[in-house]
């Protein structure tokens, strides 16, 4: 492959950014140099495609924007094609390839923020920047779904040369302040954003409380300190696995029946077992902390609060699964998350929890953070790989599957946050106690990220089975007359309140014809304007399309046509229909769960009578 | 010397198809199987010279324990695979992504097969609405963002042809993203990598670096991308004058087989000749030199041969 490049140069800031990506991402069989364009450069250079989304995200870092001399330069050192960059470039919302104010307010105005006064910070913003996108030095955008939902109404500052924070809940009187603070002072070590997270029983209600299990370090150990990780019971799970071996630990796994959290519900037992198995060496182990589904904040309370938690988790199942490189996938609107766990992943590392002989046991792993950069659909385990290779975020047609060919064609076991953290657990008491809460396919203890219209909205940590009802009352129960619960997130779907003694397990819901997907409990009361909902709901999944399939691509587009014109009193026997016709080609042919799942919410909704 | 192909040879699985039992080769796709048998099965994105693509979705069949529709252009049978083409689950899919596809593209210069599915499968585009009028800058649009609709009309891909060079002309209101052209540039042909799709969701296109014109791209006119593209979103400059002049006849057009006489490879060539002289060449997808592939030359270097005195 000979590259053709223009003669485009980058600024001096911007070649420095994309030279040290690369020097921190290259792999240590690399050729020597950073221009490795002659003719035998052959697979080590294309062996660099892997960098092009750290390397973009440090010129949006430095610049705020990517410019073409910024891209020319990135093609040259990594070898990619010119087009191939921009492709890329153009595939994540955080990316600009058009200049753009270099401070971006993403202003989230998805289902849980819209009700909460989103419109009002929007309208504040207008009035002091312009249209959206436009402004010199700050300009701000509409968002998908931050994972700030039981803090909304939700904003994520973008920052140029500066450390990205998150402002929830926003007002647009405190926004106006912090936008101040940046334009007038320097950038402290420590955003002063993230103090607004120094009190976690507004995430965490239950925090200290001692039934819980995944939560039990929340809001008890400072998520900085690896002595207080270890005080509190930190890398003892990781020590009973070493002691008990790799394959003694995939059958307690097993022995847990212990699924999925991230929404397909997947035991995690098979899974590990069968890239353990896999002949073909290295294999990958990849945390899925992409957490996007709207409603959705669980992982992320996790990450904040107990980064080491997460940390010993992969290592375990590293350890497991025999793989000794990890890639942590984290998406792009969660820069507390990102803080501390790069952080823990440092401190982990200096401490010789990670490396090449983990706590002195004799084996090899470590943990790459890898940040998202605005695209739901990089949580589709395939996308997310092809992310990570420095591909479009795309999914790949399976089979084959992840376990067989994964990262970089090789076996690799994709686990999502919370799955991991009940790892710790299920070695803690044995695989078989661990089963012997709930039962079925739905063992243990799940979290549930309750917001919308109740008194005290956060994430809840229940046994399975406690019923939906019972999980309201906990946060305090619904303020004003309940109308619906949307379960399981934008591709889930409504419950009514008749339905409220479900009893919260895969099996119960599936049962109700619902699924509780991620975890996303979100009430409407009777004053909730639900088909706004609904087309804030359809518009997520347009704007989320990758655009690879023509169900998902053009039904997403047609799916929200005919709901615009339902909503403004078209014929409802001719709309109805074409929505059906639409949701059957979706669920039937889209190649991935994006697009089968594109129609769950609108066509439960319509179903329900709720429209 | 006289040398036949015979392919490599392969262990055979069982797999049954609307019924009836077969004994097919290990590693044959379900196409594969459908095409040997006869069934007709409608394809997009798929080209007997390229790896499949898998992004159209119209090839999708039944296959037992599978909860979604597989596609058969990319599905490798498995021993005992049990397959169904004729269920209204196949014809709903098949029809509705016709239809999405006839609704947000010009589908008119696909080929007559394209046109005779729409009318089997009774795609009706029209039921969406009327189109959205045609837009200058698809491009700029942001990932992630687009205009909310009101539903009056059905968006669409519409816009203006690109005409930045002599020899071909890229008009994307006729483009389906089937990533042909995006395979055919890179890895399954020619290794140029001129272009990518750019953009997400519906506003996903296929773009050169910065949505610039193909005279300031790697791109070699190598015309590759034309001999995949199923739809006449990519086409000779020549072809698109002569439809422009309403003198493009396609009923009247007869096909000579010949060799390239500008280098020693020896690529077949099909001359397409209509009224005369020579309106494009292609080369057949089974040549065993070619694969359907050829270079500048080959494809556009024809001018030569009808460049007579006027008489």
């Amino acid at each position: 492959m000979d590259l053709r490049l223009s003669g485009t140069a980058p600024t001096e800031a911007e070649r420095r950014a994309v030279d040290a990506a690369f020097a921190a991402h290259r792999s240590p069989d690399d050729l020597p140099g950073a221009d490795v364009r002659f003719p035998d450069s052959g697979h080590a250079a294309r062996g660099r495609r892997h960098i092009l989304l750290p390397a973009l995200h440090a010129v949006m870092d430095e610049v705020g924007h990517l410019t073409p001399g910024a891209l020319n330069h990135v093609a040259r050192v990594l070898s990619v094609p010119p087009a191939d960059v921009y492709g890329v470039a153009t595939f994540y919302a955080m990316f600009s390839v058009t200049p753009r104010a270099p401070h971006v307010v993403h202003v989230c105005d998805d289902v849980a923020c819209a009700p909460a006064g989103a419109e009002d910070v929007i309208a504040g913003l207008a009035e002091d920047l312009g249209e959206e996108g436009e402004g010199k030095e700050v300009c701000w955008v509409r968002s998908p779904c931050l994972g700030l939902c039981e803090r909304a109404p939700a904003v994520m500052l973008q920052l140029a040369k500066r450390p990205d924070v998150s402002v929830a809940p926003a007002a647009i009187g405190g926004l106006r302040a912090e936008l101040d603070r940046i334009a007038t002072e320097e950038p402290a070590e420590v955003p002063s954003a993230d103090a607004a997270f120094a009190d976690v029983t507004v995430s965490v209600p239950q925090a200290g409380q001692p039934q819980l299990t995944l939560l039990r370090r929340v809001g008890v150990v400072d998520p900085e300190s690896i002595d207080d990780y270890r005080a509190h019971g930190g890398y003892e799970a990781l020590r009973r696995a070493v002691e008990m071996g790799a394959e003694r630990v995939i059958r307690e796994v097993s022995d847990s029946s212990l699924t999925g959290r991230g929404g397909a519900a997947f035991p995690t037992g098979v899974k590990w077992d069968g890239v353990a198995r896999a002949p073909s060496r290295p294999h990958y182990l990849v945390c899925n902390a992409d957490e996007s589904e709207p409603g959705t904040f669980k992982d992320r309370v996790l990450m904040e609060y107990d980064p080491f938690g997460l940390i010993e988790a992969m290592t375990i199942a590293g350890f497991a699964t025999g793989c000794e490189r990890g890639y942590l996938y984290i998406r792009g609107e969660y820069p507390l998350a990102t803080r501390r766990l790069e952080h823990a992943i440092a401190t982990a590392r200096a401490h010789g929890y990670l490396g090449d002989d983990v706590a002195g046991d004799g084996f090899r792993f470590d943990i790459e953070l890898r940040r998202g950069a605005g695209a739901y659909i990089c949580g589709e385990e395939t996308a997310l790989l092809n992310s990570i290779e420095g591909h479009r975020g795309e999914p790949r047609n399976k089979p084959p599957f992840p376990a067989t060919s994964g990262l970089f064609g090789k076996p690799t076991v994709i686990n999502n946050v919370e799955t991991l953290y009940n790892v710790l657990p299920v070695l803690a008491v044995g695989g078989q106690a661990f089963a012997g809460v709930g039962g079925g396919r739905s063992t243990g203890t799940k979290l549930f990220c309750v917001s919308g219209a109740v008194a005290t909205p956060g994430v809840y940590e229940v046994e399975f089975g406690t019923t939906l009802r019972e999980l309201l009352e906990l946060a305090g129960g619904v303020r004003g007359e309940l109308r619906t619960v949307l379960l399981g997130g934008a591709a889930g779907g409504f419950v009514l309140p008749e339905h409220l003694d479900v009893p919260l397990t895969l099996e119960a819901a599936r049962e109700i014809g619902a699924t509780l997907g991620s975890g996303v409990v979100l009430a409407f009361d009777t004053q909730a304007d639900l088909t706004g909902t609904l087309r804030r709901i359809a518009a997520f999944f347009r704007d989320e399309s990758c655009g690879q399939c023509v169900p998902c691509r053009v039904g997403t587009v047609r799916q929200e046509e005919a709901l615009a014109r339902l909503t403004r009193g078209a014929a409802k026997g001719p709309e109805l229909m074409l929505l059906d016709d639409l949701a059957r080609v979706m669920q039937d042919a889209s190649i991935c769960g994006l697009g089968q799942t594109a129609p769950a919410a609108v066509m439960s909704a319509l179903k329900l009578g709720l429209l | 010397m006289t040398t036949v192909l015979l392919g490599s040879i392969s262990r055979l699985v069982t797999v049954t198809v609307d019924g009836r039992e077969l004994r097919v080769p290990e590693g044959s796709t379900i196409l594969d199987v459908l095409r040997e048998q006869g069934v007709e099965t409608p394809t997009l994105c798929w080209a007997p010279n390229l790896t499949p693509i898998n992004a159209c979705r119209v090839c999708m069949v039944e296959v037992e324990g599978s909860r979604v529709l597989v596609p058969s252009c990319a599905r490798k049978v498995d021993d005992g695979m049990v397959v169904r083409t004729d269920t209204e689950k196949v014809r709903h899919s098949r029809r509705m992504v016709l239809e999405l596809l006839a609704s947000s593209t010009d589908m008119t210069q696909a080929s007559a097969d394209v046109q005779r599915w729409m009318v089997e499968y009774g795609v009706d585009p029209d039921r969406y609405g009327p189109p959205a009028p045609a837009e200058e800058d698809r491009a700029g649009r942001r990932p992630g963002h687009h205009h909310v609709p009101d539903g009056s009309t059905a968006a669409n891909v519409a816009q203006p042809v690109k005409v930045d060079n002599d020899l071909y002309v890229r008009d994307y209101a006729r483009c389906i993203l089937c990533y042909k052209c995006v395979k055919a540039c890179g890895t399954d042909a020619q290794f140029t990598f001129a272009i990518s799709a750019a953009g997400r969701g519906f506003d996903a296109h296929i773009a050169t670096e910065y949505d610039g014109e193909l005279p300031d791209s790697a791109c070699v006119y190598c015309g590759n991308c034309i001999g995949v593209c199923p739809t006449g979103a990519l086409k000779s400059v020549r072809e698109h004058e002569l439809r422009e002049d309403g003198d493009w006849h396609p009923e009247s057009e007869t096909v000579t087989t010949t060799i390239c006489s500008f280098c020693g490879v020896g690529c077949n060539l099909e001359l397409h000749v209509q009224q005369g002289s020579i309106v494009n060449v292609t080369s057949p997808s089974d040549h065993s030199v070619t694969h359907g592939h050829l270079c500048i030359k080959g494809r556009f270097g024809f001018q030569h041969v009808q460049n007579l005195p006027e008489a």
